[in-house]
């Protein structure tokens, strides 16, 4: 029997019906059905989710920090996306 | 990317810890502050596994059923942090398997205090009290680490911990408050850990040679000393209103400073237990490689049992 390493898993919560899952950590599992189990034990021992993803480490794609300057400028230049930017006559409401 | 000096990303760095903007795992980092974070988080890691250990030895003895659920919930919880923690080594590109490996070989440390054997019931009070009590202590400040990823776990580590402590001080308090033979029990508890408590903070600033580049990258917040002041300034009034008495001579209140004055640590044992050779040093690690080495099947059954359901899946 060859001494696999168990793979790498995310584990997502969702800890309550109307929240995104939110990413908590990892755990290692053989496959996907015991990963699930693992995070059940791992990362929710005090009722803190109702829903549960794992997803292999080595699918996860990320943006590189070092470029995060250039990949996220083009929004730091556009004010006018944010209602703020707009002046609004005294005395206006609902808007 | 543009190119950068390895002079210039350093600073670019400190800058990042100075204004506490939290390093995650794919930031460039110093390979000093790496590996720094490695050994201490794998530190962190084999204590709680070791840590398992003396309080798992009382499990099939707590004196009633609530006790014995409260206790296997808690060793429970110490080997999920051992495994919030083991994944955050991961995320500096440690190797699991190494790294446990290295707690087997003798080659990585863990906490001093868990070489001290569990003599009685009372034990599992002076640990859930001192011992998680001066974990707590340490670990809340790391809550504010400058490494993501650990900052995180010691979050989920501290909300989950105490508990540890108050249950371990209810076990206290009752025996207590119990009869006198009980309350000499808990005496004695707290007559053997609460110098290996005080150990626990490490040693004297003076001595304590990773300090300065720690605090400097704020992975660590407060100097061991202050920290082992502040555990003193809590816990003796603890010991007090249930009647104990803190086993040291020279420990007095100083009024002028609002501060508890206690007695030399015998610095010569802390040293021996942190070279192997306290008390249960040996018995600890002999417990764990047996622990890794039975488990094998159990991790080949479980990679046997992933190929054979991909198999039934694809088919």
């Amino acid at each position: 029997m060859s001494k696999k390493e168990w793979p790498l898993w995310e584990v997502f919560i969702r800890s309550k019906a109307g929240l995104n899952h939110k990413h908590v950590g990892s755990l290692r599992a053989a496959d996907a059905t015991m990963a699930v189990e693992n995070a059940r034990d791992v990362y929710t021992r005090r009722s803190e989710g109702i829903s549960i993803w794992v997803v292999e480490s080595m699918n996860i794609h990320a943006s590189d920090p070092a470029e995060a300057d250039s990949l996220f400028e083009p929004a730091d230049s556009k004010v006018y996306r944010h209602p703020t930017f707009y002046d609004v006559p005294d005395g206006i409401s609902h808007m | 990317m543009k190119e950068l000096n390895l002079n210039e990303l350093e600073r670019r760095f400190q800058e990042k810890i100075d204004k506490d903007i939290k390093i995650e795992p794919n930031d460039w980092m110093p390979e000093n502050y790496r590996q720094t974070l490695i050994r201490q988080i794998s530190q962190h890691a084999h204590s709680e596994i070791v840590g398992m250990l003396p309080e798992g030895n009382w499990i099939t003895r707590a004196p009633n059923l609530r006790r014995k659920a409260v206790l296997l919930a808690k060793v429970q919880d110490e080997a999920g942090h051992g495994l919030y923690l083991y994944s955050a080594t991961e995320t500096l590109g440690a190797d699991r398997e190494e790294t446990i490996d290295d707690l087997h070989s003798g080659k990585a440390k863990y906490s001093s205090i868990f070489n001290y054997p569990t003599l009685t019931w009372a034990d599992m009070g002076a640990i859930g009290w001192l011992v998680d009590g001066a974990a707590i202590m340490n670990q809340v400040p790391l809550c504010r680490c400058s490494y993501g990823p650990y900052a995180r776990a010691m979050v989920r580590v501290c909300k989950e911990e105490s508990f540890h402590q108050r249950q371990g001080f209810e076990i206290m308090t009752t025996l207590a408050n119990g009869t006198p033979e009980q309350k000499a029990m808990a005496q004695d508890a707290l007559n053997r850990f609460w110098w290996p408590a005080l150990m626990m903070f490490g040693p004297n600033d003076a001595d304590s040679k990773h300090t300065e580049q720690s605090m400097r990258w704020k992975i660590k917040r407060h100097s061991n000393d202050e920290l082992r002041q502040q555990f003193v300034d809590v816990t003796v009034p603890q010991a007090e209103m249930i009647g104990l008495t803190v086993p040291d001579k020279d420990l007095k209140f100083n009024e002028q400073t609002g501060h508890y004055e206690y007695g030399e640590i015998n610095w010569d044992e802390f040293w021996e237990v942190v070279k192997g050779n306290g008390p249960c040093n040996k018995d600890r690690i002999d417990v764990r490689r047996k622990a890794k080495e039975d488990g094998e099947w159990v991790r080949e059954a479980a990679n046997a049992f992933a190929e054979k359901r991909a198999r039934k899946k694809s088919a």
